[in-house]
């Protein structure tokens, strides 16, 4: 009996497991099949104004870096605010609302950013982008540093204030080296989960057909631009956003594996 | 000679509803290893913790008494417990080293590891920190393992030698007083030995108390042994007399496994 059960279960949780796996599947043979025929080596070198990637993928990146200058500086003080020095029901309260924050609707942070930066500002800009990307990043960066911290132990943190170094002495020199790795990959997955992100920049940088430096106007942006191609009724905008998507799929890809490398070669 | 006095000492921890230790007067000898040792609870890490006053990392937590400590310049007793600057809690505990239950490594080279408290201290000169180094290992029986391999990571090395590696790294320091937080549980027997035979050799140098709950331990390498029960105080006296001859029936229940 017992033994019939456990095979039930078993054959049960494979075949969950496969359903999962299949549509992994699935997605990535669409993606390649659509993608890689629309796909040609100069869309890296020509601006979507001329049928090309190039201003987009630049684009992305850019918004996403300055996101990130924003978010990893705020969000890893925050950890090291909530791991390091904070105690009792503050602590908690601000954990609770960065965990709320995590979940909230990217949309809902781009409604956000338009109501406050970029309706004030007077249009959309590269920059409301970047601020949105990053106010989705903050909790991700407060919430892996806090955890890679909280697994360094008390005991190295005594070892460090008992050779008469200061407390934050103690937390530069020691303790965020011990969790280095830990918040490394953390800080590349929450890039890779910001570079992806379409809804918090449709109404924030919105995109652009052309290359910019120029933050302050609408901004290239490849998530946006596929939205917008994949609206086009003509089947040349389709296949371009086809081979965007697989770009961008393959760059997201990227980052996970290289953090994954990290994780596994240095830890 | 004491190197501490621990006079009428008590303390409460911030949350804790009373007192973990009760009134406590007990001399840490110059050059000598005084052990503490006492069933689990008793308070023998709590008091140890109290002489560098490493219990100033959590905030709330209460002393009362005195901790007077010689300072070698003046040889005049000053109570450790008047500090509240920094730059005297940097000073006390550059004179008062202090070794883990667990080797507490940390995460860069053999080198930077016991040059550490150096650079804490100030000292810059890269002369002066490698001989300062060297003497640390050498003083902790490390060098002739490690010396081709400063610039390695202090991650590689093993327990035993992590836990020499932490001793080098307080002993750098040239500290009057060294405690020990039953640096040796952690370990194997093989490691464990050459921990005790380096505390034995640093004695010379350095004043020592150790916590243990390793009865053998105690009297194999102290001079010295308090007895401590439920917060108190319960015997104090050469470590030979302890372990042959206790005054109290409560250490002979201990020290012949009666309880504990």
């Amino acid at each position: 009996m017992r033994l019939t059960l456990n095979k039930i279960v078993l054959l049960l949780s494979t075949i969950s497991a496969l359903i999962g796996l299949a549509f992994l599947g699935w997605i990535l043979i669409t993606l390649i099949a659509k993608g890689l025929s629309s796909f040609h080596i100069s869309l890296f070198f020509k601006d979507l104004i001329d049928g090309g990637l190039r201003n987009l993928i630049i684009g992305q990146f850019i918004i996403a870096g300055i996101a990130s200058l924003i978010g990893i500086p705020i969000g890893m003080l925050a950890g090291i605010y909530l791991q390091e020095y904070g105690r009792g029901k503050f602590v908690r309260l601000i954990r609770d609302l960065s965990d709320i924050m995590m979940s909230a609707p990217s949309i809902v942070i781009g409604a956000f950013v338009y109501a406050v930066v970029v309706a004030p500002t007077g249009g959309t800009s590269g920059f409301a982008g970047s601020i949105a990307l990053a106010i989705m990043m903050i909790p991700i960066v407060i919430n892996t540093t806090d955890n890679m911290l909280s697994l360094v132990p008390i005991e190295l943190r005594e070892a460090g204030m008992a050779l008469g170094a200061s407390k934050y002495r103690v937390i530069l020199d020691v303790i965020i080296k011990a969790a280095k790795v830990g918040i490394m990959t953390g800080l590349l997955l929450s890039f890779a989960r910001i570079i992806g992100e379409t809804a918090p920049l449709l109404f924030t940088s919105e995109t652009s057909n052309y290359f910019s430096l120029d933050l302050t106007e609408a901004y290239p942006s490849l998530t946006v631009s596929i939205y917008n191609l994949a609206n086009d009724p003509t089947s040349a905008s389709r296949d371009l956003a086809w081979a965007a998507s697989f770009i961008l799929t393959i760059l997201v890809l990227l980052i996970n594996l290289v953090g994954r490398y990290i994780t596994r070669h240095k830890g | 000679m004491p190197i501490m006095s621990i006079e009428d000492f008590s303390f409460t921890y911030a949350s804790a509803p009373a007192r973990s230790l009760n009134n406590i007067n007990l001399p840490i000898m110059k050059n000598s290893i005084t052990a503490l040792i006492g069933p689990s609870g008793c308070g023998k890490s709590t008091l140890l913790r109290s002489l560098n006053r490493i219990h100033d990392l959590y905030p709330g937590n209460d002393y009362e008494g005195r901790l007077m400590l010689l300072n070698a310049q003046t040889q005049e007793m000053e109570n450790i417990l008047d500090i509240k600057r920094e730059n005297e809690f940097i000073a006390l505990r550059q004179r008062v080293g202090m070794i883990f239950q667990k080797p507490t490594p940390f995460p860069m080279s053999i080198f930077d590891n016991v040059a550490y408290g150096l650079r804490i201290a100030g000292i810059k000169n890269k002369t002066e920190l490698a001989d300062r180094v060297e003497a640390a290992l050498k003083g902790s029986a490390l060098f002739g393992e490690v010396s081709d391999r400063m610039n390695k990571s202090a991650m590689g090395l093993s327990g035993g030698q992590q836990q020499r590696l932490c001793i080098a790294r307080a002993v750098a320091l040239k500290p009057e007083l060294l405690l020990f937080d039953e640096p040796t549980s952690a370990l194997d027997p093989i490691s464990t030995a050459a921990i005790e035979e380096l505390i034995v050799e640093l004695k010379k140098d350095v004043s020592i108390a150790i916590v243990t709950h390793n009865m053998q331990q105690a009297s194999r390498i102290s001079d010295y042994t308090a007895f401590m029960y439920l917060g108190d105080l319960i015997e104090y006296d050469e470590t030979e007399k302890i372990f042959l001859n206790p005054k109290e029936k409560k250490t002979e229940d201990y020290i012949t496994g009666r309880f504990g």
